[in-house]
C-alpha cells in the first residue's frame, strides 16, 4: 500500500484521541450512563450543569474532546474494516467514509456545543 | 497468469485467503478483535455525549427526558457494554504506552529507562484524578 502523506496525522488523531478516551471517557458514561439514570448517584440540578456548560472553557474542552474521539474512531475503525472484514480493494471508500463520519460529527459537536 | 509486460514469469505461490473469522481461532486474537471493536463504543459515546449536552441546553423538562430515555433497560444494557469496551479500550491503551513510547530518565538521574510499571502506574493515577475532577465538576 502506498505511503499517504497525511498518514502521520491521522496517527497523532488516533494517539490524541486514545488518551482522551483512556482517561475521560469511562467516568463520563458512568455518570450520565449509569449512575444519573439509574439513582445510584442523585441528579445534578439542570441550573447547576447549566452553568458548568455555559463556561468557555468547558466548551472548548467538549468540542476538542469530540473530535479527539472521533479522530481516534475512524482511523481504528478504518483498519477493523480493512483487515478484519478483509476488505483491502475498498480501501480507499473505507478511509474516506470514517472521515466523513469524523468531520460531520465534529460539525455537529461545534453546532451543539455552541450554537444550540 | 502473468501481467502484460512481464517478461519473466516467477512461480506464484497460491495464498489462502484466511476466514473472516481468524480472529476466534486464539483467546489473544480475540483480545485483539474486542480491543479494535471499542472503537464503536468510542463513537457512541460522543453521540451520547452530545445528546446529553443537547439535552442540557434544551431547558429542563429535556434534561429530565434524556436522564429518563437514558434509564430505559434497552440503552442501560447498552450503556453497559459501552462502558465494559471502554475501560477495554483504558486497560489496553495504557498497557500499550510503555511499549509504544519508551521514557528515559533525564542524564542527571542517570539516563536510565523507565519502568514499564512506573508509567503504567502513572497514568492510572491521571485516570483517578481525571475522573475526581469530573465527579467534582457534575456533582459539585
Amino acid at each position: 500500500m502506498r505511503k499517504h502523506a497525511a498518514e502521520p496525522l491521522a496517527w497523532l488523531g488516533f494517539s490524541a484521541g486514545g488518551v482522551v478516551a483512556a482517561l475521560f471517557a469511562p467516568v463520563v458514561l458512568f455518570l450520565f450512563g449509569l449512575a444519573f439514570p439509574l439513582g445510584w448517584i442523585s441528579r445534578p440540578d439542570h441550573a447547576h450543569l447549566v452553568d458548568v456548560l455555559s463556561n468557555p472553557l468547558t466548551r472548548i474542552v467538549l468540542l476538542g474532546v469530540c473530535v479527539a474521539l472521533l479522530l481516534h474512531f475512524a482511523h481504528r475503525f478504518r483498519y477493523t474494516l480493512m483487515d478484519g472484514l478483509q476488505l483491502p480493494q475498498f480501501s480507499r471508500a473505507i478511509t474516506a467514509a470514517c472521515y466523513v463520519v469524523a468531520l460531520l460529527g465534529s460539525v455537529a459537536a461545534v453546532y451543539v456545543v455552541f450554537v444550540a | 497468469m502473468t501481467a502484460p509486460g512481464n517478461a519473466a514469469p516467477g512461480p506464484k505461490t497460491y495464498r489462502a485467503r484466511p476466514s473472516v473469522w481468524w480472529w476466534t481461532n486464539k483467546r489473544s486474537y480475540t483480545l485483539f478483535a474486542l480491543r479494535e471493536l471499542s472503537s464503536i463504543f468510542v463513537a457512541w459515546f460522543v453521540v451520547f455525549l452530545l445528546l446529553f449536552v443537547w439535552s442540557v441546553s434544551r431547558g429542563e423538562q429535556r434534561y429530565e427526558r434524556f436522564l429518563d430515555v437514558a434509564s430505559n433497560p434497552f440503552v442501560v444494557a447498552l450503556n453497559v457494554v459501552a462502558l465494559a469496551f471502554l475501560l477495554l479500550h483504558t486497560v489496553t491503551w495504557f498497557n500499550l504506552t510503555p511499549k509504544a513510547m519508551p521514557v528515559r530518565a533525564p542524564a542527571s538521574l542517570g539516563g536510565r529507562r523507565v519502568p514499564s510499571t512506573a508509567i503504567v502506574a502513572s497514568q492510572w493515577a491521571g485516570f483517578v484524578v481525571v475522573s475526581a475532577f469530573v465527579i467534582w465538576l457534575v456533582v459539585g
